[in-house]
């Protein structure tokens, strides 16, 4: 019989006893909706910042308001999330340089305008019937190429450190060893811009660009997938209380969804149904972006749930 | 400057709770909650069975991720003895710092706020000791300043041997478990 170590404890807080649970599903959507936001920004960015602007039916200019829509959509989740909703305000009466949500919040503030400048270079119908005075905006952005280039590079480092903040808010959180791991910023970054890639794919009326798309999709699956292994190698070679941590998605309570959803359906799956697209031998269909969609979601799902259940071990003998 | 710290004699801690009840009627706990606890730590293979019963609650640490995770400046180190204590205005109800604490010991409030152990900080300003120090029957709790040389803990963790809870966390907890 081995050793018995068991601890009995008389605390029973809500969300928090026997395991922790406190971040439900307003979480993870943030979080997801966030990088997918991030990711579309960069890629978006990247559209102008290379000219691609000049074609008429450029994604760069349906990107920006459904990614204005996505995010406000985020923060709505984040803000029901609040337990004390009224003094929400709090956020922006300080800043907190040690606090990841601090810089979050204050980011967000400025990915707003970023977008909003995009969104002006080519205002769409129903925005100009609104307000027509959007046309001499636009008129004034479009003199300036350098302008463009600026908002193009501005969306793409936003992006960036809107996607990769979305990790930095769980990594440095030490208390729970499945987020602690630094390369939790690269997963959510490299997962935001594959979902976006295969979210604007969706979309994308230019056949070029809707190619490239996909490629590119191809390669941020490969490089999440790479990823992944290292984390769990940083974690496997780490202290027992990470090894536990990444155990849970590696053989424990979460290992089905993990290995079934997020990289069965959410990865393998598509990248094998997208490189044959892309090699011409299978049409373009919806069924791989939705998948590489709904496998990104459910990675925030089950990090957020799995590191919220991962901890230390509280005691003495041993 | 003090810097208040516990220390707890679980030779002596019995688990009876008083500590716990005190607590929730100093601070009007609401029901359902706790901001101190009981633990029972069993070890062993029969009949080499070891047991260890600890009163739990937060540690204050000296490093505190619970307060340089707040977006607010909520959560802060109060300017008397280093006590981590919580603004309730400031605080919007992220729970950031309740995940942020490696001892679970915060939790949300009914009324919206992050809450958490004051050390019972309203007392200790006008001398009194923390509620459950002070009601302890078996005395196995001791509160005072860790700084200063000549305090009751200061000697107490000079003559015995303790530990912390979770050492590798790196908070530097200031509550000590006498063994």
């Amino acid at each position: 019989m081995n050793e018995l170590l068991e601890l009995t404890t008389t605390r029973n807080n809500l969300h928090i006893d026997p395991t922790m649970a406190m971040w439900e599903w307003q979480i993870p959507v943030y979080l997801f909706l966030g990088g997918m936001v991030a990711g579309m920004m960069i890629i978006s960015g990247y559209f102008l910042f290379s000219g691609r602007h000049k074609e008429s039916n450029c994604a760069c200019f349906s990107i920006p308001f459904i990614s204005v829509v996505l995010l406000s959509w985020g923060m709505f989740a984040l803000f029901l999330d609040l337990a004390h909703k009224l003094y929400v305000w709090r956020l922006y009466t300080t800043f907190q340089i040690k606090s990841p949500m601090s810089w979050g919040a204050w980011i967000l503030i400025l990915v707003y305008p970023a977008l909003i400048a995009n969104i002006l270079m080519r205002p769409t119908p129903w925005m100009l019937k609104i307000y027509p005075k959007l046309s001499d905006w636009a008129g004034k952005i479009n003199q300036h190429p350098f302008l463009i280039k600026n908002i193009g590079i501005a969306n793409m480092i936003l992006g960036m450190m809107l996607g990769a903040y979305t990790g930095v808010l769980l990594s440095s959180m030490g208390s729970r060893p499945l987020w602690n791991t630094s390369l939790l910023w690269v997963l959510f970054l490299v997962s935001g811009l594959s979902a976006a890639a295969a979210f604007v794919h969706l979309f994308a009326k230019n056949k070029a660009e809707s190619e490239l798309l996909a490629k590119a999709d191809n390669g941020f699956l490969v490089i999440e997938l790479f990823v992944i292994v290292m984390i769990f190698l940083g974690f496997l070679s780490s202290a027992k209380p990470h090894m536990e941590a990444a155990q849970l998605l590696l053989n424990g309570a979460y290992a089905p969804v993990f290995w079934v959803f997020v990289i069965g359906l959410g990865i393998v799956i598509p990248l094998i149904i997208q490189l044959l697209a892309v090699n011409h031998k299978i049409r373009h269909t919806a069924i791989a972006p939705i998948m590489v969609i709904v496998g990104g979601l459910i990675l925030r799902f089950v990090i957020v749930s799995a590191g919220q259940y991962s901890h230390w071990f509280n005691a003495h003998f041993h | 400057m003090p810097r208040y710290g516990m220390v707890i004699d679980t030779r002596k801690c019995v688990g009876c709770q008083d500590c716990v009840i005190a607590c929730k009627t100093e601070n009007n706990i609401p029901e359902g909650y706790n901001r101190d606890w009981i633990i029972t730590e069993s070890n062993g293979k029969f009949p080499d069975i070891q047991m260890e019963i600890r009163t739990e609650r937060c540690n204050h640490c000296s490093e505190t991720p619970c307060v340089s995770c707040c977006p607010t400046g909520a959560s802060h180190i109060h300017d008397v003895g280093g006590v981590v204590l919580v603004t309730h205005e400031k605080c919007i109800g992220c729970k950031a710092c309740v995940e942020a604490c490696p001892y679970d010991a915060r939790f949300i409030h009914p009324d919206g706020y992050a809450d958490k152990c004051t050390f019972c900080i309203h007392r200790v300003e006008k001398g009194q000791k923390p509620a459950c120090v002070e009601v302890c029957p078996t005395y196995c709790m001791h509160f005072g300043d860790l700084d200063d040389p000549n305090s009751e803990v200061s000697k107490l963790l000079q003559s015995r041997k303790w530990h912390v809870n979770l050492p590798d966390a790196g908070t530097q907890p200031n509550i000590f478990y006498l063994v």
